[in-house]
Parts: structure tokens; C-alpha cells; sequence
């Protein structure tokens, strides 16, 4: 039981660490996701052949290798940023592909006489998308993105083994100093995960639910 | 050529004008791939120490390919990275299919465990959970790896599976059971197969997301790719890091997309024309973008399967 009095302090901080690299990949992965959803989706091919190829190649990337990139690779290239900055450049980029599907299946789940209506009263692409599809996507968007989210939460965890002290890193070290209640100081840490994502997850459940009911 | 409602079919100015965008485009893009390849090739100088390190494709960075040796290292760590996956791949699947049987159990006993079970395993992240398999079940490193990723991914892959059984017809259930099958009987021989056929998609795109989850096995020291890159660039030294690095990179890049296109494949295979018969079909995920919106939008959201 002393274990986990001994572990609370540092453990907090590395939660609190866990919390800004949420916040701040969110953010960024985001706005990124939505302007790839938007060029996956626009009338220019270009744009579309961009997108499509920054998902396929960066979905098939396992994470350690994006953040290795970040955290190894960037500083010999001569980026001389600071290890949180360059885990939250790499969450970014391995995240915001996952948010970019999410939105395009809220478009998917649009009806499609939703657009055919728009269109044939003569509104353009951009009128179609921001005043028809976009406000009705929004909401059946919302499940899946808090989902990917979830999945950002637990993805912060691989940040920690290069070099940011979020909860994951704090948790091995943990785990070192007190060998005789390995499995407690373990449980302790997977608690404090369990506290971002399983409210997470009853929202996107709740939210969810009306939107079933709303169809 | 475009199926899509959200805009008409091109006429002559617009094929212009989107044919000037993708050219500007392409120029951009080959533009910045060349800006990056000079500032890659350029020589390093050390701002602290005035040393300089020759640049990233200089023969010097690259000279450790020629050692066979590596490719064995590397071709080990292949096989490594593909023995963890199929072995936690078989396994994830199997104790996906006892959560979700667990999961709809009619005894309470039995169900409510389970789901306060699976809860736990899908909200920590994976990384955490091969550590405490690691740490507190076994002092293996591939059991280690293995266990936690069966266990994660079984988790994930038994929540898909519950949903396909409950979005089918209830009358399946109904008619297994007025021909004198009981409640189990019903399950193995009506409701599974097809929920597994339709779940397929789904199922095969967490395969996909567990081989590429085997990096983390990094984290308890098994050899596989992620790892021998990692333990390379310790040997040799860190100017031989880009260099690795995009070795690892090439060779995760052909084994997920070579598995992503047959999960595709088999999709299209097996997936909706099965499913066609069935009132709630699930969407598939990952087709082809331009067309998202003449997707019909009725039916049921499967889980996300990066969850």
C-alpha cells in the first residue's frame, strides 16, 4: 500500500503530461483530419490523390515508427525542438489520417437524398457541403471521432518511450523502484487510463443514442 | 467518371481548370520532395562543435547495406515481427469469440464479469498491457507480446462480433430455436457464422492494426523489426539512424499494405454480397473516397475497429 502513496506524486505528473499531449495532438490532429476529410472529398483530383495517399501510407505505419521518426530521426535532420513538441508533432501526423475517416463516414452517413436535394435546387459543392451535408454529418460524426480519441489517449503511451515523461514512462519507472508490488503500481496506472477514456466512451454512447434516435 | 452527387460531371472549363490545379499540384509536390532530398543531401555542420557530418545520402550513411549480415538481421526481425503477429492473430480471434459468447450470456455471473473484463482491457492502452503480461504473467518476451496483444485485440475483435450477432434478424434466432436447437445450439450453427462472415471486413482491418501494434513488443525487448532498428542504430552508431529508419520503414510499409489490400480483396470477396440478404448491412470502411456520399446512408455503424 505504501507503493502507491510513493508513486501518487510522480504518477500525477506523468497523468497531467499524458493530459497535455491529449489536448494538444487533438487539437492538431483535428484540424489536420478535416482538411484531408475536405480534399478527400473535393472536385479536384490532385487534392484527392494527396489525401488519399497521406491515409494509405501513414495508417499502415505503426506508431513506435512515426514517433521513432519524430523523436530519433528529426533531431539528426537538425530540428532542434524539445521531445514533447516532436511527440505531439508525431501523434499529430499518425492520428489525423483516423480522424479524416471518421468524418468521411459521418458523410457516408448522411442520406443521399440530402445532397440530391441540395443539388437540384441548384446549390454548387461548397454550398452542398456547408449548408446541407456538413451540419447533418456533424453529429453522426461526433461517436466515431470521440472513438479516435480514445484511441489517442492510449496512443500517448508509446510517446513515452521516447523520452517524454508522460504516464506510461513514469509507470516503468515505478514498476523499478517498487519490485514488491509490481502488479498494484501497474493497476494504479492502468486506473488512471481508464479515468480519461471510459467517460470518453460513455459520451460517445450517450451521444450515440440520440443520434439513432434523431434518424 | 465521378459518381459523386456533391458535384456534376466536369465540362470542358472545369477539366482545365482541375487539370492546371493538378499539374500546379504535382509541381509542388515534386518540388518539395526535391527541396527535401537537398536538404537531406546537404553536409551537417554542428552549430555547438563546427564538426561536420557528411550528408544523408552520402556513401558513408549507407555503407553498412552492403554487410549481409544486416539483411540477415533484418530478414530475422521480419520473421520475427510475422511469427508474434499470426500467433496473437489466431489468438485474438479465439478469445474474441469467447467474450463475445461471454459478453451475451444469459447467466448474469457469467455476463457481467466479462463486461467489466472487457471494459478494462479496451480503455488501456496496449503498451501497458504487454508490460503487465510481461511483468506479472509471464517473464517471456514473445509470450509477453503475444498475450497482450490477443487479449487487446480479442477484445476489440469480440465487440464486433457481438454487434454483427445483434444486428441480424431476430427471426434467425427465433427459427433456430422453434426447430428444437437450444439457445447455444442456435448460436454456433445460425448466428455466429453469419455475424462472422459480416464482421469479416472489420475483423480483418484489426489484423491489420495488430501487426502493426507488434512494434510495441519493442517495449519488452523482443527482436522484431521496430526493436532491431533500435538496437542497429545503438550498434552502429546514430548517423546510421536515417538510414535504418527507412529500411524499417520500407519493410512495415510492404507487409501492412500487402495485408491491408487482401483484407480489401477478401472484403469484396465475401463481405457485402453475403450481406446483401440482410436488412442491416454494415458499411465498408476504407472504399474509395470521391464516391462517399452515394453510399446509402441507412443501416448500422459498426465499431471502429482503431479503437
Amino acid at each position: 500500500m505504501d507503493a502507491i502513496i510513493d508513486v501518487t506524486p510522480i504518477y500525477w505528473n506523468g497523468f497531467l503530461t499524458t493530459l497535455l499531449l491529449l489536448l494538444f495532438a487533438g487539437v492538431g490532429a483535428f484540424v489536420v483530419g478535416v482538411l484531408i476529410a475536405t480534399m478527400r472529398i473535393s472536385p479536384v483530383p490532385s487534392l484527392r490523390v494527396f489525401a488519399t495517399v497521406y491515409t494509405e501510407v501513414l495508417r499502415n505505419i505503426p506508431l513506435l515508427l512515426v514517433l521513432m521518426f519524430t523523436g530519433l530521426v528529426l533531431p539528426i535532420l537538425g530540428v532542434g525542438l524539445d521531445y514533447f513538441p516532436l511527440a505531439v508533432i508525431g501523434l499529430i501526423a499518425y492520428t489525423s489520417p483516423f480522424v479524416a475517416e471518421a468524418i468521411r463516414s459521418g458523410f457516408n452517413g448522411v442520406a443521399v437524398g440530402q445532397a440530391e436535394a441540395a443539388r437540384s435546387v441548384g446549390m454548387g459543392f461548397v454550398q452542398t457541403v456547408t449548408l446541407v451535408v456538413l451540419p447533418q454529418a456533424t453529429r453522426m460524426v461526433v461517436p466515431p471521432l470521440i472513438n479516435v480519441f480514445i484511441a489517442l489517449t492510449k496512443n500517448t503511451s508509446v510517446a513515452g518511450i521516447f523520452f517524454v515523461d508522460e504516464l506510461f514512462k513514469q509507470t516503468g519507472a515505478a514498476t523499478r523502484d517498487n519490485p514488491g508490488s509490481v502488479m498494484l503500481v501497474l493497476i494504479y496506472a492502468a486506473l488512471l487510463y481508464l479515468a480519461i477514456t471510459i467517460p470518453l466512451g460513455l459520451i460517445a454512447g450517450a451521444i450515440e443514442k440520440r443520434v439513432v434516435v434523431m434518424k | 467518371m465521378s459518381l459523386s452527387v456533391l458535384y456534376d460531371a466536369p465540362g470542358p472549363k472545369t477539366r482545365r481548370r482541375s487539370m492546371i490545379a493538378s499539374i500546379v499540384g504535382v509541381i509542388a509536390i515534386v518540388a518539395f520532395a526535391y527541396w527535401m532530398y537537398v536538404i537531406l543531401a546537404a553536409p551537417r555542420v554542428n552549430a555547438a562543435s563546427g564538426v561536420t557530418t557528411p550528408g544523408m545520402f552520402d556513401i558513408s550513411r549507407w555503407d553498412i547495406l552492403a554487410d549481409p549480415e544486416v539483411w540477415i538481421g533484418f530478414g530475422n526481425a521480419t520473421l520475427n515481427t510475422l511469427r508474434m503477429a499470426a500467433a496473437a492473430a489466431v489468438l485474438a480471434i479465439a478469445i474474441g469469440i469467447a467474450f463475445s459468447l461471454g459478453r451475451t450470456s444469459r447467466f448474469a455471473w457469467i455476463r457481467i464479469p466479462v463486461s467489466v473484463l472487457l471494459e478494462f482491457i479496451r480503455g488501456i492502452p496496449v503498451l501497458l498491457m504487454i508490460f503487465f503480461v510481461f511483468l506479472v504473467v509471464i517473464n517471456d518476451s514473445y509470450w509477453a507480446g503475444v498475450l497482450g496483444l490477443a487479449l487487446y485485440n480479442g477484445a476489440i475483435i469480440g465487440e464486433a462480433l457481438r454487434a454483427g450477432v445483434v444486428s441480424l434478424p431476430r427471426g434467425q434466432r427465433e427459427a433456430g430455436l422453434a426447430i428444437g436447437l437450444t439457445p447455444m445450439k442456435a448460436w454456433t450453427f445460425i448466428e455466429f457464422p453469419q455475424a462472422f462472415r459480416q464482421m469479416l471486413p472489420i475483423i480483418l482491418a484489426q489484423l491489420v492494426v495488430l501487426l502493426k501494434d507488434t512494434s510495441l513488443a519493442y517495449i519488452v525487448a523482443y527482436p522484431e523489426l521496430a526493436r532491431t532498428v533500435g538496437d542497429y542504430r545503438n550498434f552502429f552508431g546514430s548517423r546510421y539512424m536515417f538510414t535504418l529508419f527507412l529500411v524499417g520503414l520500407v519493410i512495415y510499409l510492404t507487409l501492412n499494405l500487402t495485408l491491408s489490400w487482401v483484407a480489401r480483396y477478401v472484403a469484396r470477396r465475401s463481405g457485402p454480397r453475403l450481406g446483401k440478404a440482410l436488412p442491416n448491412t454494415p458499411k465498408q470502411i476504407g472504399e474509395e473516397g470521391t464516391r462517399a456520399i452515394t453510399l446509402p446512408g441507412r443501416g448500422f455503424e459498426p465499431p471502429d475497429p482503431h479503437r
